[in-house]
């Protein structure tokens, strides 16, 4: 006998494919800028259109080139301190933070708590905070892009709520035999929280990862740009003069495009290359930050 | 001298706490210090968009604006960007959360209605992706696409007459801005509805069903009220951050000759102060634009409050 074909085959069916166009429009452009990176530079300028391999002879000039860019390199060393270093220390303070936000007792816990959740909807705002940056004397400073976001009270309060999800049994038993305020976070609240750590060491992460504003009004030494700034500058603005030393300029005018798309190749790949593995870590964490702080 | 012994009592009592709890005071002291210096005191700093702010003189030796502060606020009400950027600012907000907001909702629920785990996981673990890429990298490939020989310029131009990058036309800044972000974002929006999915309970759906409900009625009357909720909550967020729309966005992508849609509160706050030194002015706008951010967070949470009983806090 024959399934009847019911209304909701038919749905299906049509989700199916509808499933697929969203797949393909949200792949397609990652996969053009792959194919166009490598593609010949004359045959590429000549097609319009999709593009499904490349054109032209392959070539791996552009990636050469950004590798021959002192400015990239620069960056990506740049962007690695930024990174470590800010990570370290935001996990520090907002580990910290939280931690002071579960103990009971404290008279001005309230107080602090009320001053941290006050910040998550008002600010100094730019001119403020620029001008604060500016006193402190951490112009053209690296630190200029770590302290003033050492904490993101969002991800404090996703701290929070994980350390108040640990038994208040166990850090009560573990102070009748003594052990201190920072032996409880040490040795208890943090071993029992990994999870929601790494989420945070992600957030944090990423979060540095992409972080080119302020670079861009804090620092005047190109030096020490992170590397979306770098990128920025020659994507965006087209700054490409002075990039590639020793490569004539009838060469960069003809390989300007291939190196733009071969660039954001290299830049997105660290992150689309560990993406795959830490997917269900960043899946949580929306779902930890969903909790009702 | 009862308020002397009031405050006498504070003061004791105070002491006896903090040397009670002095190692948890302790642990906390770097994170109040990072509250009070780098969110406080710019927060202190606010008062120069009511002085004529001049770096010599510092916040407080610089003297007031006139009207009694107001003049800079007054000077923005009054000038042809208000308009502008306000506008801008509302249709930028507006029509993404209009498209931007029902479409991973959308997404997850007919995500959801897909069996094969397979498949399911890999169209999951594609439109994720987009989420990962930088906002620099995401405009750049913005430009590249709209640019004169661009893909998307390329089918654009089978429809109309336009010449170059879409980026220079300014009727088509909304749209790129908005679908760009939908692009990026639509994925990554969705997980936290397929949480929610998976969290209604199944014999919800039995009952339904023994009720006589076909597919079409079990998504409307189990489904939809489960996930709730989440979606009141994630309203509740996106309408607090109407007014700030992703300036690091609009700068990368916006240019002089689209301003007239492109301008928003944001981005005439970081021209006027970080590029044309206008530091009072700049603040005055900035500060009125939180000011009503601020309003529309409380308001609107009072209003789910009293009509969902959900609110944020």
């Amino acid at each position: 006998m024959r399934k009847k074909i019911t209304g909701y085959h038919v749905f299906s069916c049509l989700n199916i494919l509808f499933m697929l166009g969203v797949t393909f429009v949200t792949f397609y452009p990652i996969y053009y800028i792959v194919v166009a990176s490598i593609s010949d530079p004359v045959a590429l300028s000549q097609n319009y259109g999709l593009l499904w391999h490349p054109v032209g002879d392959i070539t791996f000039q552009g990636y050469k080139m950004v590798f021959q860019n002192q400015g990239v390199i620069a960056g990506f060393k740049n962007t690695l301190f930024i990174l470590v270093t800010g990570v370290l220390i935001n996990m520090i303070m907002t580990t910290l933070g939280a931690f002071f936000l579960t103990i009971k007792g404290p008279k001005w816990k309230n107080v602090i708590a009320m001053m941290v959740v006050f910040t998550m909807y008002f600010n100094g705002g730019m001119v403020p905070s620029y001008l604060n940056v500016k006193e402190l004397g951490l112009m053209n400073s690296i630190w200029s892009l770590i302290l003033p976001g050492a904490i993101t009270t969002t991800n404090l309060i996703i701290m929070k709520t994980a350390f108040e999800g640990i038994p208040d049994s166990l850090t009560e038993s573990a102070q009748l035999d003594g052990a201190t305020y920072w032996d409880v976070l040490w040795k208890i609240m943090i071993p029992l929280s990994k999870a929601t750590l790494a989420v945070l060491v992600l957030y944090y992460g990423v979060a540095h990862w992409n972080s080119w504003f302020s670079a861009s009004i804090y620092l005047q030494d190109s030096a020490k740009y992170p590397l979306q700034l770098v990128l920025r500058n020659i994507l965006l603005l087209s700054q490409v003069e002075n990039m590639a030393a020793g490569v004539d300029i009838w060469e960069i005018t003809k390989f300007v495009e291939l190196l733009k798309y071969a660039m954001v190749v290299i830049a997105s790949m660290p992150i689309m290359i560990i993406y795959p593995f830490i997917q269900k870590h960043f899946t949580k964490g929306v779902m930890i930050g969903a909790v009702k702080g | 001298m009862k308020n002397c012994n009031k405050l006498q009592n504070f003061m004791s009592s105070t002491v006896k706490d903090m040397k009670k709890y002095y190692g948890a005071y302790l642990l906390v002291l770097p994170v109040v210090l990072y509250y009070v210096i780098f969110a406080y005191k710019p927060m202190y700093g606010l008062i120069i968009a009511f002085k004529d702010f001049k770096p010599g003189l510092g916040i407080w030796g610089s003297p007031w604006a006139d009207n009694f502060g107001f003049e800079h606020f007054i000077d923005y009400i009054q000038s042809f960007y208000f308009g502008r950027t306000v506008k801008n600012t509302l249709t930028i907000s507006i029509t993404s959360l209009i498209f931007g907001f029902p479409a991973p909702i959308i997404f997850a629920l007919l995500l959801n209605e897909i069996k094969a785990e397979k498949f399911k996981r890999v169209v999951q673990t594609i439109t994720y992706m987009p989420h990962f890429i930088s906002t620099v990298i995401v405009c750049s490939m913005v430009v590249m696409f709209v640019s004169e020989k661009g893909i998307i310029t390329s089918v654009v131009s089978m429809f109309t007459e336009e010449k170059g990058s879409l980026l220079n036309h300014s009727e088509y800044f909304v749209p790129i801005y908005v679908i760009s972000g939908i692009w990026q974002n639509l994925g990554w929006n969705s997980i936290i509805y397929l949480a929610a999915l998976s969290g209604v309970d199944p014999s919800l759906y039995e009952a339904a069903k023994m009720d006589g409900a076909g597919r079409f009625r079990q998504t409307v009357h189990v489904t939809i009220p489960g996930i709730m909720g989440t979606i009141v909550i994630m309203l509740l967020l996106n309408i607090g951050g109407l007014l700030n729309v992703g300036y690091e966005k609009i700068i990368l992508l916006y240019n002089e000759s689209i301003y007239e849609t492109a301008d928003v509160i944001s981005t005439y706050v970081y021209r006027k102060g970080l590029e044309n030194f206008q530091y009072s002015f700049s603040t005055a706008v900035n500060l009125f634009n939180s000011a009503i951010s601020f309003i529309l967070v409380m308001a609107f949470n009072k209003i789910s409050k009293k009509v969902t009983e959900i609110s944020l806090w």
